[in-house]
């Protein structure tokens, strides 16, 4: 009997498997990475003298960034659960209003609650008519959206409503722990939390399976009907918060806020690798999806594009991007 | 004599895909006028057969000849031209749109290039009026009854000018009196000179509406022949052949297996029209085989026992006590698993890994505070794969990739990991490979000697017999038959104890 040399038989086993690993590793779903760099990389190169690379306005991409990655995140539970909510922008301006005016009538305390209830009356009611009625979620939510952003206009006249507490102001937005402005830490916290929930915890599994086959989840023992409850009312609460750091931000609660953040928070979703048919979604995903909107529209400024030409330039991008992650 | 013209014939068929052949030198020939029966067991290629014939295979070797001229079918259009036209069994027809529209789907009649609403309305109701059938045309499908589609499909069918209908298993999912009005309307499409193949398991059917019967058994012709002179028996033998697989065959299980435990009784158990007064009992260590023709009430059992289907009346009783089965969640909690006959749609998420859909039950078992512990989660997915020997390279790709064999071992897998007392199992071998199907009888067996108690569904008869201790018959939703393993002789008995016919 011969003795072979172990090492020369596992040699051309470890190539099979490298080389195996690298048929398997799924390029598309890091598209979103990719695009980043790639995107970050360009606008370095060719923006590196006006100013792109200074700590300010990386800074600064990230504030601008903030507001919809922490919607973003809520939209990724929605949109694992193969649901979607349009409702999200015009629940960020009606909580903006509603914190407004109850801290200028109530305090500080009562106007994050108010605030916050608005998520949550919203988000119950977008639950219970979409999991219990059966009604679809694109359907209640784009009638959600007409009712908040009225809802928010009626009651303020139209009207800005100024916030004086400073309290409120520094914590929702306006302020910073050392360099960091707080918008970026609120941003920070959305998107650790969501990721742990989403990738970590029983509850993000069914969510995820609820979404990717709602009748096996069922038969797995899975309530769906409280999955797609939850997840409704997560992204209206979220949302909510959203809309304070608006309000904290510009210091006063507005209607407008928010106008229009369903689409981009989406956007970031959807570029961040979720499917739009639900049952596969990373909240780091669309983190950076969030963000890769953020650098192209600083970058686009920055090359003194005029906000006509942004919009061309975004969208080409983002139908650029879902078409290169989508399946074969 | 003078040789009738065959509506459709076709002369030394033979498929295969790959290195598989399916059909071998099939001739296969239907009248004008004929109501002709095409059975077979599973995999005996009826459905490729008739695939052929309708255009979406193309044979490899053999020619179809039509009104007695050899024709190229190369597409479904080709065949409808050549008119033969297929009444579904899953119905192709669109909910939202009317049974006129319906009807001439594709081809809709036109005046000056815009669709003539009026004159499609009025060609369906004379379609429907030579049918003899009382349908309005400008109904919305959607809103009408099972048997109603089938009737729309049919009259699209006569509509685009069929002399050959297809049927597949048509009264799968008619009530009694909607079944005869079926083999009315067939006599009548008859004695236009309408002929009809008509695919079923049913003898009582065929008997019924065929003239004559052909029996494929494994891709090859067994034999053609008047219904009057064969027997029933005759027929149910040439489906199931004699052959004796060594997996497939009954091992009498010791006695002390079947323990006096009684793990599961329902009682008088009522839910809609397909499970009625439906009472029986499960032992530990107990499998009990239910059988049943396809539409008996089989699956509505196994559902209404899991918490998919309301219970409308009765009790079911676990371990003596009366469960809760309201949910699947409640059913798991008492201990039940289900093991669906739809692995695909019911069983799996399919873009989601193995690991993933191994595990997905068993969530609250890998807990760590609030969070998953994921590399328990490894472990524990990499113990149930090796227990139960699923072959799958990285468990961290989607279970889509793995074969239909594989992906039955991890819907198993995934459900013993819960450590049911009680398990139903629905089809739990369709589709897979005959070395994995003895493999998963045999952990089914190994199931039952630790003590659990197993309900099995199945189509399949040497199967049922290999594994049951007793067998249940299903018929209109009540069981009809308790039949101890030792008092069925063969699978011919059991097959004629499900008809209804005794011997």
């Amino acid at each position: 009997m011969t003795k072979t040399d172990p090492a020369a038989t596992l040699e051309p086993a470890l190539q099979d498997a490298r080389r195996g690993f690298l048929r398997d590793l799924d390029w598309r779903r890091y598209v979103i990475y990719i695009g980043f760099v790639v995107v970050f990389a360009f606008f370095a190169i060719l923006l590196g003298d006006q100013g792109f690379l200074s700590p300010n306005n990386l800074l600064n991409i990230l504030s601008q960034t903030a507001t919809i990655a922490v919607i973003a995140v809520g939209m990724t539970f929605v949109i694992s659960a193969a649901e979607i909510d349009l409702s999200v922008g015009s629940v960020a301006g009606l909580s903006s209003v509603t914190a407004a005016m109850t801290i200028s009538s109530l305090g500080l305390i009562p106007g994050i609650i108010a605030g916050l209830l608005v998520g949550v009356v919203v988000g119950s009611v977008n639950g219970a008519l979409v999991s219990m009625l059966g009604i679809p979620s694109f359907l209640v939510t784009l009638g959600m959206l007409g009712v908040a952003v009225g809802t928010a206009q009626y009651i303020t006249d139209s009207a800005p409503e100024p916030i004086l507490d400073d309290t409120f102001n520094n914590i929702f937005g306006s302020g910073s722990i050392g360099p960091i402005p707080v918008l970026v830490v609120w941003a920070v916290v959305a998107v650790v939390i969501g990721a742990i929930v989403l990738g970590r915890t029983r509850y993000g599994r069914q969510v995820l399976a609820t979404g990717g086959n709602r009748t096996a989840a069922e038969y797995t023992g899975i309530r769906t009907r409280r999955i797609k409850f939850t997840v409704l009312l997560v992204s209206a609460v979220v949302a909510s918060i959203a809309g304070m750091l608006y309000a904290g931000r510009l210091q006063s609660g507005r209607f407008q806020w928010g106008d229009g953040d369903e689409l981009s928070a989406i956007a970031a979703v959807i570029l961040g690798g979720t499917s739009l048919f639900g049952g596969a979604g990373t909240v780091v995903g669309t983190a950076f999806g969030a963000l890769l909107i953020g650098l192209i529209n600083n970058g686009l400024v920055l090359a003194g594009l005029e906000s006509s030409q942004q919009q061309i330039v975004r969208g080409a991008i983002i139908i650029l991007a879902v078409a290169l992650a989508r399946k074969k | 004599m003078a040789e009738a013209i065959n509506a459709v014939e076709t002369r030394g068929i033979s498929k295969s895909f790959g290195a598989v052949t399916v059909l071998t030198d099939v001739d296969f020939d239907v009248r004008r006028g004929e109501v002709h029966a095409l059975a077979g067991g599973n995999g005996a290629g009826k459905s490729t057969l008739m695939k052929i014939i309708q255009g979406v295979y193309q044979p490899s070797s053999g020619d179809i000849l039509i009104n007695g001229e050899r024709v190229d079918i190369t597409s479904i259009q080709d065949a409808k031209a050549a008119g033969i036209g297929m009444v579904f069994q899953e119905f192709s027809l669109v909910p939202s749109l009317t049974v006129a529209q319906n009807i001439f789907l594709g081809v809709e009649p036109l005046t000056g290039g815009l669709i003539d609403e009026r004159k499609a309305v009025s060609r369906a109701r004379a379609v429907l009026a030579e049918m003899q059938v009382d349908l309005d045309p400008k109904a919305e499908v959607g809103r009408l009854g099972t048997a109603y589609w089938q009737l729309t499909e049919i009259a699209k069918a006569l509509a685009q000018n069929a002399s050959v209908l297809i049927m597949d298993e048509p009264t799968a999912s008619l009530a009694r009196h909607e079944t005869e009005a079926l083999f009315a309307l067939i006599e009548r499409l008859k004695s236009r000179g309408i002929s009809i193949i008509y695919i079923s398991h049913r003898m009582d059917e065929v008997y019924r509406v065929a003239d004559r019967i052909t029996v494929l058994r494994d891709g090859r012709k067994l034999f053609t022949s008047e219904l009057s002179q064969t027997s029933p028996a005759a027929i149910v033998e040439g489906i199931v052949g004699k052959k004796i697989e060594g997996e497939l065959t009954y091992r009498p299980r010791e006695r002390g297996h079947v323990q006096q435990e009684v793990l599961l009784e329902a009682r008088g158990l009522n839910a809609g029209p397909r499970v009625r007064d439906v009472s029986f009992t499960l032992h530990a260590g107990e499998i009990v085989g239910l059988a049943g023709l396809m539409g008996s009430g089989r699956t509505e059992l196994a559902r209404v026992l899991f918490g998919i289907d309301a219970i409308k009346g009765g009790d079911v009783l676990i371990r003596g006590k009366k469960a809760d089965l309201s949910s699947p969640n409640r059913a798991i909690a008492a201990g039940l698993a289900l093991i669906p006959e739809d692995r695909r749609d019911q069983g799996l998420i399919l873009d989601h890994s193995v690991r993933e859909n191994l595990l997905l039950p068993l969530l609250g078992r890998i807990r760590r505070g609030p969070l998953l512990d994921l590399a328990a989660g490894k472990a524990l997915a990499a113990s149930l794969i090796e227990r139960f020997g699923v072959k799958v390279a990285n468990p961290g790709r989607p279970v889509r990739l793995l074969s239909g064999g594989n992906q039955q071992k991890v819907v198993l897998a995934k459900w013993l990991g819960t450590g049911p007392s009680v398990l139903i199992l629905d089809e739990p071998t369709a589709g897979v490979d005959i070395g994995t199907k003895s493999e998963i009888l045999d952990r089914i067996r190994g199931l039952a000697d630790e003590g659990r108690g197993v309900l099995i569904i199945s189509s399949e008869y040497p199967e049922l017999l290999a594994v049951s201790d007793r067998v249940l018959v299903v018929r209109d939703g009540s069981i009809v038959d308790d039949l101890p393993r030792q008092d069925i002789d063969d699978e011919e008995s059991l097959q004629l104890a499900v008809q209804g016919v005794r011997p």
